[in-house]
């Protein structure tokens, strides 16, 4: 390593520090999907073709997510990005 | 009581044979009888880490269809009296671990065997869940990188939904991290994800951190399980692991960077 790279290497970017903010959102969203019941990502999909029937829309601006509150209720969350109108 | 222990992980290449290897002589080294039973099918590998290829006669799947007793089966370790190996078959019939076949011969060696180790193929296939789903304690051997962190998540949540002990509401399997592959340097230069955030990511407690090295190569070259390698920072991490497993609480070692001295730095280590 020569000194130039020594001093280069200070202002290199914390890559571990951005692959950790990933895992974290990553993660998260596994998990809520992970107590889902085995129909949901059937039952999304479905939903998703639904809206997609009336407004045109890419699939990644719907978002259904199912939150489990607590052990008497979930809630299923649907957010749905829709077009401007022009 | 007998306690099954499943080293699994969900990627590949991380060390799960390794660490079976390591973590089943490091038990019986420590007196208790011991099983390394190998569930990669078709893709038999345990033999070799374990230095025991030449000595395979009957399999795993010889034993669940009858066609071999399990005494027949067992492979007593040359190094270790208390420790034997039950090797893969290399049959490429993906349907040849049934529930019932596995949990039957799970069964019999637990009539033997204090501490039985299942050394989990990789992926989420029939292989990989027949590994998991008897165990009562599991290692999740990780790399701190992006993608076998991902996948041991993945893992957990089988754990906690597909094993026995989840389908019958028992008291659920006991998840520990084994963070493999660990260099300190890197994460001191911010390249590497450091043992606190694999552990803050996956929240289950930590058994072990084996830093990256050599010696690894170096056993699986000539099948001698790691830890038998006491002169190795690995071999002794595994140790570690070990009297961890058993209860004994010991501090962390080889996680944080060695300095390296002038005569080191010239001459290099």
């Amino acid at each position: 390593m020569s000194l130039l790279d020594y001093f280069k290497s200070k202002k290199k970017p914390n890559t571990a520090v951005t692959a950790k903010e990933r895992l974290q959102i990553i993660v998260a969203h596994q998990r809520g999907e992970r107590d889902a019941p085995d129909y949901f990502p059937q039952m999304k999909q479905e939903i998703i073709e639904v809206i997609k029937k009336y407004v045109h829309i890419d699939s990644d601006q719907v978002s259904v997510q199912l939150d489990q509150n607590d052990d008497k209720l979930s809630v299923l969350e649907l957010n749905v990005t829709l077009p401007e109108e022009k | 009581m007998t306690q099954i222990i499943v080293v699994t992980s969900g990627k590949g290449g991380v060390g799960k044979t390794t660490s079976s290897a390591a973590i089943a002589t490091g038990l019986a080294l420590k007196g208790h009888k011991t099983v390394v039973v190998d569930f990669d099918i078709g893709l038999r590998n345990l033999d070799l880490i374990m230095g025991c290829e030449r000595r395979v006669v009957y399999d795993f799947v010889n034993v669940i269809n009858g066609e071999a007793n399990l005494n027949q089966a067992l492979i007593k370790d040359k190094r270790c009296p208390n420790l034997f190996v039950l090797p893969a078959s290399q049959t490429r019939d993906k349907d040849a671990l049934t529930k019932e076949g596995v949990g039957r011969v799970l069964d019999d060696l637990a009539k033997d065997f204090e501490f039985i180790i299942c050394d989990s193929p990789a992926g989420i296939e029939t292989g990989a869940m027949m590994a998991l789903y008897f165990a009562d304690i599991a290692i999740v051997t990780t790399n701190p990188e992006v993608s076998s962190v991902r996948d041991s998540d993945r893992i957990l949540g089988m754990l906690q939904s597909k094993s026995k002990r989840a389908e019958q509401s028992l008291e659920p399997v006991k998840e520990f991290l084994l963070l493999t592959r660990y260099s300190p340097s890197r994460v001191t230069t911010g390249e590497m994800l450091s043992v606190e955030d694999v552990e803050e990511i996956l929240a289950i407690p930590l058994i072990g951190v084996i830093p990256e090295s050599q010696a690894v190569l170096k056993a699986s070259n000539s099948g001698v399980p790691v830890i038998m390698d006491q002169e190795s920072d690995a071999g002794k991490a595994y140790s570690d692991s070990v009297d961890r497993l058993l209860g004994e609480e010991l501090p962390l070692r080889f996680v944080t960077e060695e300095k390296k001295g002038f005569l080191k730095r010239i001459f290099g280590s």
